[in-house]
């Protein structure tokens, strides 16, 4: 096998409610023949502490997530909000300036899985198969922190069999926002309504998107609702070679 | 505090009527300044010279401030500087007073209910009408204003027919023409009559020393011209230092607050009416606030705030402001700027607005000036907790941290979490949470054998 070695962050949140999306990464990366590995040592970005204001607790995390990482050609994770934390890290004082230094470097190189397949490895069709209609949420992360957009939209259209749909009303945030969620649930809540009812518009109950936080969040959501809701990691359907 | 903005969020979010009001309002401004937007091809480079001229702008303020006053003294008008709000209403009473002033009417102005003048001149006597539809609304409502450029955007016309029916014993129905000709018909005397004018100013002009106006509705131009005393009261921030600078701010700010190409009116006053012309008022005073605000300057990470202009962009592309109001935050700075505004600015430090936010980042895509909102929001929830010390929520996280420490360990409690999350019953979690799952069921691990079915893969 040629080309850089990438290591694979699992986020932990995907370790613990979905692996199978962790296999499905680990099956897709090695069906289009990249030199992966996944660090033993990785636990957790960080990102839950930063985002609630604790940041000395995010940097231990962050500092080491820059150890596990440091001989990585390339980082790549099925998770943009991980991503745009580990870009972030620069930010966290509690850090040595070797430290953040690294940080800067390691930064560049770890990628949203979408955004390196497209951008980076300049791949669009992946030779996976779905058959069926799914609609695709922008997580706020990915839009509008890591710029992506067109490149799960490239990949899912590649997949043959795949009917992919756009909810009505443009990007939108599904209210998920980690602690935000649990300090204001009712606000929270009525967001989810809001991304569930143009998942209803777009005439399936399947919701793929970059980061599974969204998708749990507003499956449980859906759940209290009864409405029919199945949320795919882009990476679940990237990874499937069903009948088509 | 905290719990302050979620219990109010609950009734906000079953008033069905607000509910409505608000989409409506907030969506026909996002809808028409999108198309602006869209036909605008310069408007990614009018967004940076606006940012820089702002922070040009912050850098030099105490110049600027000094050649704002030259001017305005040069010019025959008052000049004062306020440190805070307590000060600035002392001062503008003392004008009044010394003008003999009884009766006041207004233009809309935010700094004037940051400072909470109203209630202090009204305390002293003086009669204070409000000239702006909205603000006249919230006021004979007895609220304050729920956004910061459409006070009033939580009623719909039919309430706000029955509010002039009952405060202004006028016989309206709802439509849009008749209801601002009853707020005109009962507003008229008050301008021909008031003893002086109290405005905001949107920018200042360093180089003339002349107060920037823009409006809608053209009761700052009567605000302005009628009475005999012209106050206008606003931030330091708002100096800019060349009328130059004018002309990417107006591009900016009726597009981001309204959703309009450029607004009805745009008044640059001069100061007090010069010898021998027929124009303006006798005597002028400009008012300018700190209260808090050079603090923010000097501060490395929030300064950036203080490029605001106050377009209200921000809080019409919230998805919580969209949903509770400006109401809802309990300040009358609301919205993602309200964040900063209101710990700087209004002295509210709990950090309960700042965690009233899923960091979407749509504030800091829409802010005509660049005000990297989601960042500072970040930086005043580490502020917030750094001064709450040590609490449960925090002792949680540095366990998590910890743990993160330990591989073997943080995967053995990984798995442990996976099932208990799979087990444990309902009431449990809810307990737990705090309301949390009453609302979405607990995240549970997927059904792996449902997506090996669905998509033919497996799970390795
Ligand atoms: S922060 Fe930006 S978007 Fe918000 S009110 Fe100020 S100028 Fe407008």
């Amino acid at each position: 096998m040629a080309g850089p070695r990438i290591a694979l962050f699992i986020p932990c949140f995907v370790e613990a409610l979905a692996p199978a999306t962790a296999g499905n990464l680990r099956r897709l990366c090695d069906r289009l023949a990249l030199d992966w590995y996944q660090p033993r040592e990785q636990t957790c970005c960080g990102q839950p502490s930063f985002n609630a204001g604790f940041w000395r607790e995010a940097a231990r995390c962050a500092a080491k997530f820059l150890t596990d990482f440091a001989d990585a050609d390339a980082v790549v994770a099925p998770s943009a909000s991980c991503v745009a934390m580990v870009r972030r890290y620069v930010e966290l004082a509690a850090l040595s300036s070797e430290q953040r230094a690294a940080a800067i470097e390691i930064g560049r190189r770890t990628h949203e899985i979408c955004s390196y397949l497209v951008d980076v490895l300049r791949i669009v069709d992946v030779g996976a198969s779905y058959h069926g209609a799914v609609a695709y949420h922008d997580a706020c992360h990915a839009l509008r922190g890591l710029g992506i957009r067109e490149q799960p939209r490239a990949l899912l259209r590649h997949v043959r069999g795949l009917d992919l749909r756009e909810l009505p009303g443009g990007p939108q945030c599904c209210g998920f926002g980690g602690t935000f969620s649990v300090k204001y649930p009712e606000i929270s809540a009525s967001m989810a309504d809001a991304r569930l009812a143009a998942l209803e518009a777009t005439g399936t109950a399947t919701l793929v998107s970059t980061d599974l936080s969204c998708l749990q969040h507003l499956g449980g959501r859906a759940e209290r609702r009864g409405q029919p809701f199945i949320g795919f990691h882009v990476v679940d359907l990237l990874a499937a070679q069903g009948p088509v | 505090m905290r719990q302050d903005i979620r219990d109010r969020s609950r009734d906000l979010l079953r008033d069905d009527k607000l509910q409505d009001n608000l989409r409506r309002a907030l969506g026909h401004t996002l809808d028409r300044r999108a198309a602006l937007v869209a036909e605008n091809p310069g408007w990614a480079e009018l967004r940076d010279r606006a940012r820089d001229l702002r922070d040009e702008s912050l850098r030099r303020l105490p110049e600027l401030r000094a050649q704002v006053e030259r001017q305005v003294r040069g010019r025959g008008g008052g000049f004062h500087f306020c440190r805070d709000a307590a000060e600035a209403r002392a001062r503008v009473i003392e004008i009044l007073d010394r003008a003999g002033a009884v009766e006041v009417v207004k233009g809309k102005s935010m700094v004037s209910e940051e400072i909470a003048l109203n209630a202090a001149l009204e305390a002293r006597g003086i009669a204070v009408f409000e000239g702006d539809l909205g603000e006249l609304i919230v006021q004979l409502r007895g609220e304050r204003p729920a956004h910061i450029t459409a006070p009033a955007l939580h009623l719909d016309r039919r309430q706000i027919a029955a509010l002039f029916r009952r405060a202004l014993g006028q016989d309206v129905d709802d439509d849009p023409v008749r209801l601002a000709a009853a707020a005109r018909r009962f507003l008229r005397p008050h301008f021909l009559g008031a003893d002086a004018g109290i405005t905001g100013a949107n920018f200042v002009v360093a180089e003339s020393g002349s107060v920037v106006l823009v409006e809608n509705e053209s009761n700052i131009r009567l605000a302005t011209t009628l009475p005999r005393l012209h106050i206008a009261i606003t931030g330091i921030e708002k100096l800019v230092p060349r009328l130059a600078d004018l002309a990417p701010l107006l591009a900016l700010l009726p597009v981001s607050a309204t959703g309009q190409k450029a607004s009805a009116a745009v008044s640059i006053l001069g100061g007090p009416r010069p010898s021998g012309e027929d124009d303006g008022p006798r005597e002028f005073h400009l008012v300018l606030v700190d209260n808090g605000r050079q603090a923010l300057i000097s501060d490395p990470i929030l300064r950036p705030a203080l490029r605001c202009i106050r377009c209200g962009a921000c809080l019409n592309v919230c998805p919580v402001f969209q949903r509770i109001g400006g109401h809802g935050y309990g300040a009358i700075y609301p919205g993602p700027i309200g964040v900063v505004l209101a710990r700087a600015l209004l002295g509210r430090s709990d950090g309960a607005h700042a965690f009233a936010c899923s960091l979407c980042g749509a504030c800091d895509e829409i802010c005509p000036v660049q005000v990297p909102l989601s960042r500072l929001i970040l930086e005043v929830r580490r502020r917030a907790q750094q001064d709450a010390g040590v609490t449960a929520e925090r002792m949680a996280h540095a366990a998590f941290a910890e743990m993160a420490q330990w591989p073997r360990l943080f995967k053995m409690a990984l798995a442990a979490s996976r099932a208990a999350i799979r087990w444990w019953p309902r009431w449990f979690s809810t307990s737990l949470t705090g309301g949390w799952t009453d609302l979405r069921a607990w995240p549970r691990p997927r059904r792996d054998g449902e997506l090996r079915r669905r998509t033919g893969s497996g799970a390795t």
